[in-house]
């Protein structure tokens, strides 16, 4: 087979946790459930797939109708998981709230405790997000942070941190962005990233 | 269910029932609000306990949950942001007291 894919051979610069501890009793503690008929493979397979099949165009989606739909908008500030069952995207019972930017206010979230996310709408989260850099410091120290994502909030502008400590979920509305207005609803989405839905970022 | 105590608005102190009432549990509340005064943003409706839950029990009574909103300048002394920034914390209502 000729050689002309497209990725480099830089060596993968990640560290192999296949053998660690976790990891081999993780393995034995699934191999002994599947014997003893708990579940099988195969379940393990298919939660495997539906987990990989969440992502953040789910969010963006949401975000983008309500960019174009004001009542869409209403209902989704007003009672985010129901907003997000309209557009056939479940939150399995958790509450959503959706927080708008705006003029005056940027948002953005954080689980101290834990690392709380609306996987079904964002899919996996983020490394950075689990990390105790961040969840430490963004309480307390937020515009810095912002910062290094290259996020700069105004100094008259309130920046509001969402810490996710108990049963809500959170997504954030960012501000849409000007010159937009012959976009379709599709490619409004396409503008939309993870990190914007965090609220780490601007549109 | 309890009742609910606290409205839109209300000002509201976050206790710390590990040291009031030497609690060895499941307080979820964060050691950084502890002792601060917020105003409640938002009634969420009512979860289970979970310093019940945490332990194998059913959470009941289920509490009722607010989301508190903070003045950043008043939960980090040396904030050095801007002096309009908040933070909101969701905390259970026997997590919290009028101020």
């Amino acid at each position: 087979m000729p050689h002309s894919h497209d990725h480099d051979h830089t060596p993968i610069d990640a560290v192999d946790t296949s053998s660690s501890d976790t990891a081999l009793l993780a393995d034995a503690l699934r191999l002994v459930l599947i014997d003893k008929g708990v579940f099988s493979a195969r379940d393990v397979q298919e939660q495997l797939a539906l987990m990989e099949s969440r992502s953040d165009r789910n969010g963006a989606a949401m975000i983008a109708r309500a960019w174009v739909d004001p009542d869409y908008k209403a209902a989704l500030l007003t009672d985010g998981a129901a907003a997000a069952k309209t557009l056939d995207h479940d939150t399995k019972g958790t509450p959503l709230v959706v927080l708008e930017n705006t003029a005056h206010v940027h948002n953005v979230v954080v689980c101290t405790l834990c690392s709380c996310y609306p996987v079904t709408l964002l899919g996996p989260s983020p490394e950075w997000y689990k990390s105790k850099a961040y969840r430490g410091r963004v309480v307390r120290d937020p515009r810095s942070v912002l910062r290094e994502f290259g996020t700069e909030i105004d100094s008259d502008r309130e920046l509001r941190v969402h810490d996710s400590t108990a049963d809500m979920r959170y997504m954030i509305m960012p501000t849409r962005p000007d010159n937009t207005d012959g976009l379709t609803e599709e490619a409004l989405a396409e503008l939309i990233t993870r990190n914007g839905l965090i609220g780490v970022a601007e549109i | 269910m309890m009742d609910h105590a606290f409205q839109l608005g209300d000002r509201v102190q976050v206790r710390d029932l590990e040291t009031e009432e030497g609690l060895k549990g499941h307080m979820r509340a964060p050691l950084y609000c502890r002792g601060k005064t917020g105003e409640i943003e938002r009634v969420c409706g009512a979860f289970g306990n979970p310093e019940t839950l945490a332990y194998g029990g059913d959470g009941t009574p289920a509490q009722p949950l607010y989301r508190v909103r903070f003045k950043q300048i008043d939960v980090w002394p040396g904030y050095t942001g801007s002096w309009h920034d908040s933070i909101e914390i969701e905390v259970y209502q026997h997590w919290l007291r009028a101020a």
